[in-house]
């Protein structure tokens, strides 16, 4: 297996009764909350975390784009990931990802994922992805055209990339007359594409198309949800006339390692529950803008919804029981990700050791015991 | 009379189409909420005018083409609309969405029309005048916030649509996105044009109107030559509905005061 640290950076310092007080810790929370020189600390902290991973052996180490949130203070991941370029050497960097439709003109991702490419001589692994529903309302893009601009922003990028400039580019949302890539990217044709998602069958069908064989992440699902993502794009690939290589799949997910079951749990439960109830949860309102995903997928969410009920605040121990997060011992924990592992084929594990308000202490010592316990058996 | 309840096709697009009434002909454009039932305002229209209510194309159960981009293309469809249904002359009644709709057709060719009724229009933003955010609203703040009358906005909560009508409003919303979106409820060009609307107009607005602010209306006016403005207390972003009857008079004694 393959292992990715993956960090949002949440800012931590965040007044919880304050949040409480607002619909979500996106958009609308007043940024008085925010504290600049707490919030340096938090960067510092990170990116000292990020370059840890790279020293226990992390085969990646990731980072992504959030806009006007607490949940994640990387509106511009690509600085964090010139920052960890020059502080690493073996690790590949991956931004997973660049939310596509809020760019203005997909040129200047495609620049900036080049620049990355050169300084990085050749250790950037891209992500694209549409970004969660709260974006559309911070950056005031249309979501009606999300999908849209997604797959037409993907289409210049690549070609950015991949074709012989100067040429002009003739879209919908994007008309340019000169796309000539100074610099071009250092991996050929181009680098690794990477398909982070909840899970939709139309981004899974885009993403296994034999053209693409974009490896596919599924973030944030329990562990039916990704057993059934993942295998929905292995038989995707079948279909296509082509079995999906292990390197293909990956999962995202919170965890958590500790010498005992009981000490993992009590330890995580602070920043599992901050994460997906204080930082994570919006309002339906916020999260899936009109547009956002189809109308056919849209009714089967609110379906799925009026089955599940409202929900009240989700519990660590819910957390882990679905096993939206992984927590325990090492023994436990190695188990869980090789039964996910032996049922889907998944070579990929994208980790996430710092969740919620987790401390960086905490943080640290998970990581260890992850790369010292778990990883080498993964291997 | 009873309304009749007929689907209307203009070149390649099939609307649903609501009429009642006889005398001249008085088409009206209803708002991104969706296709209106045929309340008492339109039976007041309808004594003394013919009343067309078109479902937009992309609302509810009437077509969707997918040459309609913004609410320009909606603009352009319903002069097609009017060349279809014959000769001269309309009066346009638009609300909100409905009303943005209006200005778009009236700026670019006025000569079907005999009047023109605006009420709590979108298309213009005036800076520094802030309009809600009806796309981050749950279900209880949009009902709240659209009624003065808070009694109406519980009635409105109380009512359990079914799975139809669930999928009627949702796919209202997908096309209120789609026209409304960005730039929010507004175009920029529109105000530079509004000059050109030489035709009676009257703007209406409800004072307490929490999606856009009645001092709205003064930008309106300032802009259309021959218009009238009027405030009506006590209520929220639909007169028509939350003041059927105060609102119908007021449209009607100014439809009935043109030549």
């Amino acid at each position: 297996m393959k292992f990715t640290f993956f960090h949002l950076m949440p800012y931590r310092p965040l007044d919880m009764a304050e949040r409480r007080k607002h619909r979500a810790a996106w958009v609308v929370l007043p940024n008085a909350l925010y504290d600049p020189k707490k919030g340096a600390d938090e960067y510092e902290a990170y990116i000292d975390q990020l370059v840890y991973a790279e020293e226990l052996g992390f085969d990646h180490i990731a980072v992504n784009e959030h806009h006007q949130t607490a949940y994640g203070l990387m509106p511009a991941p690509n600085l964090i990931a010139s920052a960890l370029i020059a502080r690493t050497r073996k690790a590949k960097i991956a931004v997973l990802g660049r939310a596509l439709p809020l760019a203005s003109n997909p040129v200047y991702i495609a620049e900036e994922f080049a620049m990355l490419d050169n300084l990085s001589r050749g250790r950037l692994i891209t992500g694209f992805v549409r970004g969660i529903g709260n974006e559309y309302h911070a950056s005031g893009i249309n979501p009606f055209f999300s999908h849209e601009r997604y797959q037409e922003a993907h289409d210049l990028i690549v070609a950015a990339w991949t074709r012989p400039g100067p040429f002009a580019f003739e879209g919908t949302h994007y008309n340019l007359r000169y796309v000539n890539l100074w610099p071009r990217p250092y991996q050929q044709p181009h680098p690794p594409i990477w398909i982070p998602s909840m899970g939709s069958s139309e981004t899974i069908k885009w993403a296994a198309a034999p053209e693409r064989k974009y490896p596919f992440l599924v973030t944030f699902s329990g562990r039916d949800l990704v057993t059934r993502y993942l295998t929905m794009y292995r038989d995707q690939a079948r279909q296509y006339g082509y079995e999906a290589s292990p390197d293909q799949l990956g999962w995202a997910v919170p965890l958590y390692v500790a010498d005992t079951d009981e000490r993992a749990r009590a330890e995580a439960k602070e920043g599992l529950e901050s994460l997906f109830n204080d930082f994570l949860a919006v309002p339906w309102e916020m999260l899936l803008p009109p547009g956002y995903m189809s109308l056919t997928s849209m009714k089967n969410t609110i379906k799925m919804r009026k089955a599940l009920g409202t929900r009240a605040r989700m519990t660590a121990e819910e957390l882990i029981e679905n096993g939206t997060a992984v927590v325990g011992s090492p023994k436990t924990v190695r188990a869980e990700i090789e039964r996910l592992r032996d049922k889907t084929g998944a070579d990929n594990l994208c980790t996430m050791l710092q969740f919620g308000v987790l401390s960086d202490a905490l943080t640290r010592r998970n990581m260890e015991m992850f790369a010292s316990e778990v990883m080498p058996h993964l291997r | 009379m009873a309304v009749s309840d007929t689907r209307h096709q203009t070149r390649d697009t099939s609307v649903r189409l609501r009429r009642n009434g006889k005398g001249e002909r008085l088409v009206f454009l209803h708002g991104a909420g969706g296709w209106p039932s045929w309340g008492p305002f339109m039976e007041r229209l309808a004594e003394k005018y013919d009343v067309l209510l078109p479902e937009h194309p992309g609302f509810g159960l009437s077509d969707n083409p997918s040459w309609i981009r913004n609410v320009s293309d909606v603009a352009m469809y319903y002069l097609d609309f009017l060349d279809a249904l014959g000769d001269p002359p309309f009066h346009l009644v638009g609300h909100s969405l409905g009303g943005w709709i209006a200005a778009e057709l009236a700026v670019r060719n006025t000569a079907r029309l005999r009047s023109l009724t605006l009420i709590a229009p979108a298309g213009v933003r005036v800076k520094g005048l802030e309009c809600g955010d009806n796309f981050i609203w749950s279900r209880e703040e949009y009902a709240r916030n659209l009624f003065y009358d808070q009694a109406l906005a519980e009635q409105e909560l109380a009512r359990v649509p079914t799975d139809d009508e669930a999928d009627i409003d949702l796919a209202n919303r997908y096309m209120a996105a789609k026209l409304g979106w960005e730039p929010r409820w507004f175009s920029p060009a529109l105000e530079t044009w509004l000059h050109r609307i030489r035709i009676p107009t009257l703007v209406v607005w409800g004072r307490d109107d929490k999606l856009f602010p009645s001092a709205y209306a003064k930008a309106w006016a300032a802009r259309i030559p021959d218009i009238e403005v009027e405030i009506i207390p006590e209520c929220g972003h639909r007169p028509q509905l939350e003041k059927a009857d105060v609102t119908a008079q007021r449209v009607l004694a100014f439809l009935g005061g043109q030549p």
